[in-house]
């Protein structure tokens, strides 16, 4: 490994575990025991939702073979959400709360590796061209957003914020049922990611070079593209859509390493992205005072990244 | 008569023109010649006033560009640059005739059909005059966009480099009409042209250009020389002299 | 509709003409108290009903498609992208900001000068969108789009943001979300301004036409490319101002309909200005009318039946175009 990146890693890994005992500590008060309960929840919240979409990301990324796709510009985080309200009309309100959400979460989940292989297998099969496919994905997500907001109508018209909940990100009111599952899930997903770091550096270089290199690349990218269904679905799950981190984290990153190989590219990106939501959570709870904007901010600030890198791409 | 004064140009640091000055007579045809990067298509606009003047004065006609407003200038000169993208979904017939806007600001009468329908005969395009510019091949386009231009009856047409994507019979064509527009019309048309043989054959004068710079101006038979023709393009070729001279380049 | 448009001169008019009308009858008919025409003349409660809310409604759909429509044509004339729209490039988020902003600091402000404000925002986001669209290469087309989206985006963050903090967000949403439930005589007159736009555009078709052949044709065809840039700037700016302050967004409208046309008309403007007027003002009537009766008695705002019905015409409209090559 690069000097370099041995060096920012380590950085990385001060900065969360700071930030971390930061969000943990400051401004304590109150009934002790249960304060450091409910934060340690979120603080793992956190983590488990920088890291899916971390991985993601770049998974994404590599499979697609650009920086400027991420899963949640291709409408993948709408299309759960999507999901879920469906489920919500087919069962009713009711019959919908009576599941275990454990099961629904992995119906859910079930749900989103099926319909993101059906979407995208064979756009990537065609080798549609780039701006085609993002013009295709961002329109999905159109797409999914309107159905959403249609079916939401149709279920309860006169209180339909329940359902819009779903399309903001907010870290304050988490599933605790659901983090122990998403967490062995991210672990398992990180994990799978990890080994496949070599063949993934080979993927990148696309269909013809991969396959003439020896991999066995439909089935691979067919793997790759359930692990980021399943990744996706976890931090929506959790904590609803947050559109451009994956893009911020992969962008940061990839700037501070300067290098595309996995083996340094997966645990840097997946630790700016847990940064960036612990010091955020934490600059908005203690000095901003409204702890529930930070999505917005970071679409904010996320889209702004992506014109800038868009146009610096141009140029090049 | 164009005019042109002392004109420079620079992007960004690089000089495109140095301190041009030159006069294209009125009547008959002009070819702009010189290797890639010489500053043809960057005269060319100047003259047409699609960049603006930085330093020096251009007059067309009389009236100098860039005091002049355009609307009136468009009536005296067209313009057709390198492959303009068409982006729009037009019928042949419909961009033809727009190049009559100048003249009829979008309320054209019958004197303006009558010469869009001759132009569309004289260029061989009556029977695509309803289909979809987009549909056309690259040559069949190419001879629209020349139509387009030569509809607008202007006194003086710049084209840059008008044969490209044509074929040996069309281009030829193409240059058969530039000489009796200019003949019969008494038309100015300044015409850039990488085929020297082209320029050889069909132009009254030629100006040869270099890197920004004027290397040589005059009528055709007086400047085109081996001599010149060493230094602009820079290696030796022959000509030969018959009806019209004859340069063997390969 | 769409048979209408394959034929052309005055049968397709005609055509065009009825079916229009029929949606019209329709859309005067459908509404949570009964109505029956036979009774307008005798009964002064009906006539009450027509003339103060659902007569109101119907002129408002077709004002706003129609408008709307013509706005996604100039629009795209002026970007010289197909794939480009006011609603989905940054145009209407700014109108809503400008709306928002008044609202804040000038609570008391008339619904004219509202929408003046609008207007004027529209007009800032729209000039900065274009800036950028013309510095995208013209090789890679659908890039200018892609970048439209993710700025509407951008501004929508803003806008969330700042009604957010000011606890404006039930607000919002009437902005954002189009709808006509909430219209009735004395609050969509303004929507009128909009039809002098698109009389605007008619007069000024041919000038269109030529600047969508880019800044070099333009000026060589003797026109005054940036006066003619910024006329369309405005008709494009005050449409969209004045729909999002009466409605709300109303997306895809002005996106579906001009490419449909294009297929079949081309891009001369003064050829396809009035099938685009008819096409729009009738898809978001039909959509109204479905938003009414999908979920009788209740409705569904008219910008999400757009979202679907429009998101799901837009990606066929692409997917078929990439297929021919």
């Amino acid at each position: 490994m690069a000097k370099r990146a041995s060096i920012v890693l380590i950085g990385l890994c001060a900065l969360v575990l700071g930030s971390g005992v930061a969000f943990m500590t400051l401004g304590l008060r109150g009934n002790l025991a249960f304060v450091l309960e409910l934060r340690g929840i979120r603080l793992c919240a956190l983590i488990v939702v920088g890291v899916a979409i971390g991985v993601s990301t770049v998974l994404f990324q590599t499979v697609t073979r650009n920086r400027i796709l991420t899963p949640s510009i291709m409408g993948l985080d709408a299309l759960f959400v999507l999901g879920q309200t469906t489920l919500v009309f087919v069962l009713g309100g009711l019959g919908f709360s009576s599941l275990d959400p454990r099961l629904t979460f992995a119906g859910e989940i079930g749900l989103l590796m099926v319909l993101a292989l059906a979407l995208f297998l064979p756009m990537l099969r065609a080798q549609m061209d780039m701006g085609m496919l993002l013009l295709v994905g961002v329109v999905l997500g159109v797409l999914f957003r309107s159905l959403t907001s249609l079916i939401a109508r149709l279920i309860d018209p006169n209180d339909f914020a329940v359902a819009q909940q779903a399309s903001f990100a907010s870290f304050n009111d988490l599933e605790p049922n659901l983090l122990a599952l998403s967490a062995v899930l991210t672990m398992l997903g990180a994990i799978v990611a990890w080994r496949m770091r070599h063949e993934l550096d080979v993927i990148s270089l696309g269909a013809d070079a991969a396959i003439g290199l020896g991999i066995a690349w439909r089935s691979a990218v067919t793997g790759i593209l359930i692990l980021v269904a399943a990744l996706v679905a976890v931090s929506t799950a959790l904590v609803g859509p947050v559109a451009f981190l994956g893009l911020i984290a992969v962008a940061l990153g990839e700037r501070m390493i300067d290098t595309r190989r996995h083996g340094v590219l997966l645990p840097t990106v997946a630790l700016v992205a847990v940064a960036i939501l612990v010091c955020g959570q934490i600059l908005f709870q203690h000095m901003l005072g409204s702890a529930s904007a930070l999505g917005v901010v970071v679409e904010f600030v996320g889209g702004i990244v992506f014109l800038a890198l868009l146009l610096a791409g141009v140029r090049r | 008569m164009i005019d042109i004064r002392n004109v420079s140009l620079s992007h960004g640091g690089t000089r495109v023109l140095d301190d041009i000055s030159l006069t294209v007579p009125k009547g008959g045809v002009t070819a702009l010649v010189g290797p890639n990067g010489a500053g043809k298509s960057s005269l060319l606009s100047l003259i047409a006033r699609l960049q603006p003047l930085q330093d020096g004065q251009i007059t067309v006609d009389g009236l100098p560009v860039g005091k002049t407003p355009s609307r009136q200038l468009a009536k005296t000169l067209a313009v057709l640059r390198q492959d303009p993208a068409i982006g729009s979904r037009l019928r042949v017939g419909e961009l033809v005739a727009l190049g009559r806007f100048p003249h009829h600001r979008g309320r054209p009468g019958p004197e303006d059909r009558r010469i869009v329908a001759e132009t569309l005969d004289e260029f061989d395009l009556a029977t695509l005059a309803d289909k979809f510019v987009e549909t056309l091949s690259g040559g069949q386009r190419q001879r629209v966009l020349v139509a387009m231009t030569f509809c607008q009856g202007t006194d003086y047409v710049l084209l840059d480099e008008p044969l490209n994507n044509l074929d040996m019979y069309h281009a030829r064509q193409l240059m058969r009409y530039v000489r009796r527009v200019a003949d019969e019309k008494t038309r100015t048309i300044v015409i850039i042209v990488h085929e020297i043989n082209y320029a050889a054959a069909y132009a009254d004068h030629i100006v040869a250009m270099k890197s920004g710079r004027l290397e040589a101006h005059g009528p055709t038979a007086e400047v085109l020389g081996p001599a010149m023709l060493k230094q602009v393009f820079g290696y030796e070729m022959s000509v030969l002299k018959g009806q019209s001279p004859l340069v063997a380049h390969y | 509709m769409i048979a209408a448009l394959k034929l052309s001169g005055p049968r397709a008019g005609i055509l065009a003409g009825a079916l229009l009308l029929a949606l019209v009858a329709v859309s005067l008919n459908v509404g949570v108290s009964e109505v029956s025409f036979r009774s307008v003349w005798s009964d002064v409660e009906t006539r009450q009903i027509i003339m103060a809310s659902r007569l109101p409604r119907t002129l408002a759909a077709l004002l706003s498609g129609a408008g709307l429509a013509i706005a996604g044509l100039v629009m795209q004339t002026l970007a010289r992208n197909r794939f480009v729209e006011p609603a989905t490039a940054g145009t209407s988020q700014s109108a809503a900001l400008g709306i928002l902003v008044t609202t804040l600091f000038w609570p008391s402000a008339s619904v004219a000068m509202k929408t003046l404000v609008a207007s004027a925002t529209a007009l800032g986001g729209t000039s900065i969108f274009l800036a950028i669209a013309h510095r995208l290469p013209p090789t890679q087309p659908y890039l200018v789009p892609l970048v439209g989206l993710i700025y509407g985006g951008v501004l929508g963050a803003c806008l969330t943001f700042v009604a957010w903090q000011t606890d404006l967000l039930q607000y919002l949403e009437a902005w954002t979300v189009g709808e006509f439930s909430g219209v009735l005589r004395g609050r969509y007159e303004l929507l009128w301004v909009a039809a002098a736009m698109v009389a605007l555009v008619w007069w000024t078709a041919d000038r269109l036409t030529v600047l969508s052949l880019g800044r070099d044709v333009s000026i060589g065809l003797g026109l005054d490319y940036d006066r003619m840039l910024q006329i369309g700037l405005l008709v494009v700016s005050v449409i969209s101002a004045l729909t999002v302050v009466v409605v709300g967004i109303i997306p895809f409208v002005g996106l579906v309909v001009p490419n449909l046309v294009s297929r079949f008309k081309g891009d001369n403007v003064g050829l396809a200005l009035p099938s685009v007027a008819v096409g729009g003002a009738g898809l978001v009537l039909t959509c109204d009318i479905l938003g009414r009766l999908v979920r009788y008695p209740y409705e569904i705002p008219v910008g999400t039946v757009l979202g679907v019905v429009g998101a799901a015409g837009f990606l066929i409209l692409l997917l078929r175009k990439n297929s021919h090559g």
